[in-house]
């Protein structure tokens, strides 16, 4: 009997650390990514994360989203061109603006933790910390830094 | 007790979703069938039937005189970039589809034995002997070239006057031509110097060849994009509908709510002679306000005008983001006396009014009287979206008027082609 209690109980320990390295995306990353998506991302990428055709590309198990996780953050710190990117064969006219100077690396992070969990998606979440270390990388965009509209 | 009890309650819910979800397939089954009849709503007295899909990104379309349509494709299918619809038995959809041409483009257009067509960048005539649809594609002549294909706004649409002009657009590749384009708070460039090689109307000779920039005249500027455009052969002058911009509430959240963002700016339809501004990127038109005004982009508030007073006025506004992709003025005498003359418009349908729901995806008609808009719009032919309007299934693209009388309608998203015919009194 006690020979079964430590098996069992070893093997909920075991099985629990296996889940420690799959567990679910942070339930609050998701809450906070969902809210800068629908803010930002939802006028070109679309309620369903599918894009529009030709135009903006679909975020729906691509391996531009579910790939390389320091890919898909510069893409965001950098933006795209139109054009750069290619699914399926087909190419997406409209450009994608850089992102680094409006989202901080928590919302960069929470965002892409969300798209990469949602419309059918399932990846490990994104950190802040690895948005930090791309950001270290990538060019600097300050829309601050340019000039407010003069009067016309 | 309870896990019984759980799983027998599982196993019926089991059930009860399969059988439901086996009911909902029939019931769609049925609908599709339905609909591969005619699928679209038309006024009272029209018919609709498919003669053509699955041609893939089906953008304009036009007629020859013995009813063959020519379809120009966006993505090469089995490596063609035109298809010939022929339907040599009457039965009302093509028998004979034959592609040519290893391009991709939008426009496609018939004048004085030629048939021609546009790549992103550049326009090809062939010779086409009209009583039999046959096409010489030994016969191409490449007669402009070197247009700007920046991705944005990069497909051409043609139209050809009586003499011996053809005319295109050359879209702006951007959205309101800011410093960093479609960044938030990016401002635009004054002057915006895109509009040297784009956002406008050029005319070419339609009968000489390697033109470019060099030998083509600016007709008209301060144009967006114009996807549907057309030679109004009544008043001879030429027309066309402009895309408005997008973002305007995702930018400027502060001027425009979420449903102003969806109906603004409007998308604007122009009588252009040569010479024309018509003031893009500076001004977009207002649909709450009724007026030409400042883009915010260039310190526009939704009162200040700027420039905008002296720009060349729209002579119709419809709805924001509908994404008008073809225009057809109706010469027939086969539909009823109120269309003679008047404006088919084909709405691509939106993609920037989200989170609001999306709208277009329609064939609009408006009524005209001496090239002048005699009245106001309505739906000609709905029903391209399907159950889905965010997600439509059909998104209509391009309009020829047959021979006959009858109306075609393709769709750029299947690759569908509809023969729309009136059987009333």
């Amino acid at each position: 009997m006690k020979k079964n209690i430590i098996i069992s109980i070893t093997f909920c320990v075991i099985l629990s650390s296996f889940r420690l390295t799959t567990q679910p995306p942070v339930k609050a990353s998701m809450l906070r990514g969902k809210k800068v998506y629908e803010s930002i991302c939802i006028a070109c990428h679309q309620a369903d994360g599918q894009g529009v055709q030709r135009m903006n590309p679909t975020l729906v198990k691509t391996k531009w989203v579910l790939g390389n996780k320091s890919s898909l953050i510069k893409i965001v710190l950098n933006g795209l061109k139109g054009g750069e990117i290619e699914i399926d064969g087909d190419e997406f006219h409209n450009p994608m603006p850089p992102l680094a100077a409006q989202l901080s690396d928590q919302q960069i992070a929470d965002v892409l933790t969300y798209v990469r969990n949602s419309f059918g998606n399932k990846a490990i979440a994104v950190t802040p910390l690895e948005v930090k270390a791309a950001r270290g990388v990538a060019k600097p965009v300050s829309v601050k830094q340019v000039k407010k509209p003069g009067k016309t | 007790m309870y896990k019984l009890k759980f799983f027998t309650v599982l196993f019926c819910c089991t059930l009860t979703i399969t059988f439901t979800v086996f009911s909902n397939d029939s019931t769609k089954t049925m609908k599709v069938n339905r609909s591969a009849d005619s699928g679209l709503v038309l006024p009272a007295g029209f018919s609709s039937g498919k003669i053509v899909s699955d041609l893939g990104r089906a953008r304009h379309i036009v007629i020859a005189a013995n009813g063959d349509v020519f379809v120009k494709l966006e993505k090469l299918k089995d490596g063609k970039g035109i298809y010939r619809l022929h339907d040599s038995n009457g039965d009302g959809t093509a028998d004979q589809v034959t592609g040519f041409g290893d391009y991709t483009g939008t426009g496609i257009a018939i004048k004085n034995g030629y048939l021609y067509a546009s790549s992103d960048s550049e326009v090809f005539r062939y010779k086409l002997n009209e009583a039999t649809g046959v096409v010489d594609e030994a016969s191409v002549e490449k007669i402009i070239t070197g247009l700007w294909d920046k991705k944005q706004h990069s497909s051409k649409s043609i139209a050809l006057d009586n003499e011996g002009n053809i005319y295109l657009n050359i879209g702006m590749p951007a959205n309101v031509c800011q410093v960093e384009d479609r960044v938030k708070g990016s401002p635009g460039r004054n002057p915006c110097p895109l509009l040297d090689s784009a956002g406008g109307i050029w005319q070419f000779k339609a009968d000489q060849l390697n033109q470019s920039y060099a030998q083509g005249v600016r007709y008209a500027t301060g144009l967006r994009n114009v996807v549907g455009l057309a030679w109004n052969n009544e008043v001879n002058e030429l027309y066309l509908m402009q895309h408005g911009r997008d973002m305007l509430f995702q930018f400027y959240p502060e001027m425009f709510n979420e449903k102003e963002g969806a109906e603004n700016p409007a998308e604007e339809m122009y009588r252009i002679k040569k010479g024309a501004d018509c003031g893009f990127p500076y001004c977009y038109f207002d649909n709450g306000k009724k007026q030409k005004l400042l883009n915010p982009e260039y310190g526009g508030d939704r009162v200040k005008t700027g420039p905008c007073d002296s720009k060349e006025k729209s002579i119709f506004q419809f709805p924001g983001h509908l994404a008008p992709n073809a225009l057809l003025f109706y010469t027939g005498t086969k539909f009823p006396e109120k269309y003679r003359n008047g404006a088919f418009i084909a709405f691509h349908g939106s993609w920037n009014r989200s989170p609001q729901p999306q709208a277009g995806y329609f064939v609009v008609f408006l009524p005209f009287k001496n090239g002048m808009p005699s009245g106001t719009w309505e739906i000609f032919a709905n029903g391209f979206a399907g159950a889905n309007i965010n997600r439509a299934q059909y998104r209509p693209c391009g309009l020829a008027q047959a021979p006959d009388g009858s109306l075609y309608v393709s769709d750029d998203n299947n690759g569908t082609v509809w023969r729309i015919n009136y059987n009333g009194q």
